[in-house]
């Protein structure tokens, strides 16, 4: 009581509380706001983890990951996706494998080499090609790769009676979408990299006789060494959590991942077959997502973990 | 000169006329500091460089001339202004265009509230510590975490959980979840180009934080938000793992009135969706027409970028 009746013989004061008011709910609503990231990231986990886990515990988790045969609307359905695990593993490898010395000669050229007009032209096109939404690379793979390959599959399996032919949807044609998709990435995080390293480096290796490409990879790159890290392991989770430009330039049989077979990755086996499934099958489908969200959590963690040295050895 | 010192200039004269003849008259070319060794293997290498560099640029160039090639011719006043219909014989997608924008919009005014919110919160309110590693952390993982696992998770918690089913509304939350780390990150950026000279002239002159913020920090920092939006309206556009089995596939135009306000809650299929099931059914005119308005879209957004950037250098310049 006695407090009101200090504050109302005041004007002043009523609106210094109001303010307040006003202060104060802006700082709890800001907090909010910024709490949603962390909201998301918890619930996120949970439903991955809820969802993905039944199949495994329905069926023996062994024999769901470990599993080769993948019959899930079989009469006697069998829901192994150790294949599927092991084309995702082996078809972002190699599209790291083939993006990032391409990307990171990119970045070199971008970066050291490139004269100034030249560089206008080709850093707006790498920027562009970031832009190009995945389901047009998808096309692209489709009507381009795919004949291609299929020309290249006529040729390597001539006279062979044992080979299915796929139509030239194979995890060749994927893992050249996948490498070029996972381009714009490595080139600009690695020329950021590269453009951090101190300047002194190059004239101190110039001036001891050093050419301009002995420079660049004894002395330029090595020191980028952990931002061109960074750049790889990004490489790496874009390539491994691509979908839709994927899903049917890679075929649509679950097979080993060898180069002219019709393979499933985690991300496509999802996309064409959660359209359809039911019961276990869709279950096991979760089981497939959670798989892919600890691959991704541990390249999550990578990633920290590199880029952190990055900023260290600044 | 002393004898002494003309014996000595003899000497070294000799030492270096027999050093000559030794190499047959090339080390003074060849060892000069101002001849240039050549290395051959360099010259492969800056050949590689070159190569990818150009591979970049041809990809991009090959890419647009080949959809344009093939989908220009689609791409006509009917194309964009119908909705397929096999009563009518018109073959549209304007029901996807209209979705699109329904799924920008919507996605656009949850999540540039929040990822401007929280911007500020953790550039000027929060105190470094486990809190703000925590928020950095989750927002880091959020921009990790691949467009069909979000997918996935707007499918089980907005569709089913919440019981939204396939749904625009569904799309739009589950997009949010996506791009609200981006706009996180340009606000952020955004914020700490403003110098601290603002803020403290502000509280200065007695203004309030809250004050300061909206009528100091958010207008220098414009440049930068918009920037981030127009990248998220690009993200969206793009994007189609994570609608497939949130917004579903719905290709109708809404009724008109109410209509509008309930096709919130309809399936409602963007571009890039309506283009994968096209490309599915192999129904290749359709999927290079729609090709070719994602990439007119992409293009615009990408220039409008440039200009915002251009745009706030001049004007931090003047």
């Amino acid at each position: 009581m006695a407090n009101t009746k200090i504050v109302s013989l005041s004007g002043d004061d009523v609106r210094f509380k109001k303010t307040n008011a006003v202060e104060n709910s802006a700082k709890i609503l800001l907090t909010l706001c910024a709490l949603v990231a962390v909201a998301a990231v918890i619930c996120i986990s949970a439903y991955m983890i809820i969802s993905g886990i039944p199949a495994l515990l329905q069926v023996n988790p062994l024999e769901i990951l470990f599993g080769t045969v993948w019959a899930p609307t079989a009469a006697e359905p069998s829901f192994g996706i150790a294949f599927v695990i092991l084309t995702s593993i082996v078809g972002t490898a190699f599209a790291v494998l083939l993006g990032v010395p391409v990307g990171v000669l990119t970045a070199v050229f971008l970066a050291e080499l490139a004269p100034a007009k030249v560089a206008a032209v080709v850093r707006p096109a790498v920027e562009l090609l970031a832009g190009i939404p995945s389901v047009i690379y998808g096309l692209l793979g489709m009507v381009i790769l795919n004949p291609l390959m299929y020309k290249l599959e006529l040729f390597v399996f001539k006279g062979s009676t044992t080979h299915q032919y796929t139509g030239g949807a194979n995890m060749i044609s994927a893992v050249l979408v996948l490498a070029i998709m996972i381009l714009p990435t490595v080139i600009s995080v690695s020329e950021t990299s590269i453009r951090a390293v101190p300047k002194e480096y190059r004239s101190g290796s110039l001036a001891l006789g050093g050419s301009k490409i002995q420079t660049i990879f004894r002395v330029v790159l090595p020191t980028a060494k952990s931002g061109i890290m960074t750049a790889v392991v990004l490489g790496v989770g874009r390539a491994i959590g691509e979908a839709m430009a994927i899903t049917l330039v890679s075929g649509s049989s679950v097979n080993l991942p060898l180069p002219f077979n019709a393979v499933r990755f985690l991300t496509t086996a999802i996309v064409s077959e959660m359209g359809y499934a039911s019961g276990l099958h869709r279950q096991v489908l979760f089981t497939i997502g959670l798989v892919l969200f600890v691959f991704i959590m541990i390249i999550n963690t990578v990633l920290l973990k590199v880029s952190s040295a990055a900023v260290k050895e600044k | 000169m002393g004898a002494q010192q003309t014996l000595y200039r003899e000497y070294w004269k000799g030492r270096y006329e027999m050093a000559v003849r030794s190499s047959e008259g090339t080390l003074a070319n060849k060892d000069s500091i101002f001849h240039k060794k050549k290395r051959s293997g360099e010259v492969g290498i800056q050949a590689l460089i070159w190569i990818s560099a150009a591979f970049s640029v041809a990809l991009l160039v090959g890419i647009i001339l080949y959809i344009f090639v093939h989908g220009i011719a689609m791409v006509t006043p009917e194309f964009l202004t119908t909705v397929t219909s096999s009563i009518k014989q018109t073959v549209g997608i304007a029901g996807n265009i209209v979705n699109t924008l329904y799924i920008i919009v919507i996605t656009l005014l949850i999540a540039t509230p929040i990822g401007i919110g929280s911007a500020i919160y953790l550039n000027e309110y929060a105190k470094p510590g486990k809190m703000v590693n925590l928020i950095n952390f989750t927002t880091k993982t959020l921009s990790g975490i691949p467009s069909i696992i979000f997918g996935l998770f707007g499918y089980i918690f907005f569709g089913t959980t919440l019981n939204l089913g396939y749904s625009i509304l569904t799309g739009a939350l589950t997009l949010t979840l996506m791009i609200l780390p981006l706009i996180t990150s340009n606000t952020q950026e955004a914020l700490k180009t403003v110098p601290d000279s603002y803020r403290q002239g502000a509280l200065g002159m007695g203004a309030t934080k809250w004050h300061m913020i909206r009528t100091i920090l958010l207008p220098s920092a414009m440049p930068g938000i918009v920037t981030g939006v127009v990248l998220s309206i690009g993200r969206i556009v793009g994007e189609s793992a994570a609608l497939l089995f949130t917004a579903g596939s719905g290709y109708y135009l809404p009724k008109a009135g109410l209509g509008l306000l309930h096709k919130i809650l309809e399936s409602g299929g963007t571009l890039t969706i309506q283009l994968y099931l096209s490309m599915s059914k192999a129904d290749y005119d359709v999927a290079y027409g729609i090709a070719v308005v994602l990439l007119v879209i992409v293009l615009l957004l990408n220039l409008s970028v440039k200009w915002i950037a251009r745009m706030s250098r001049r004007a931090q310049e003047g």
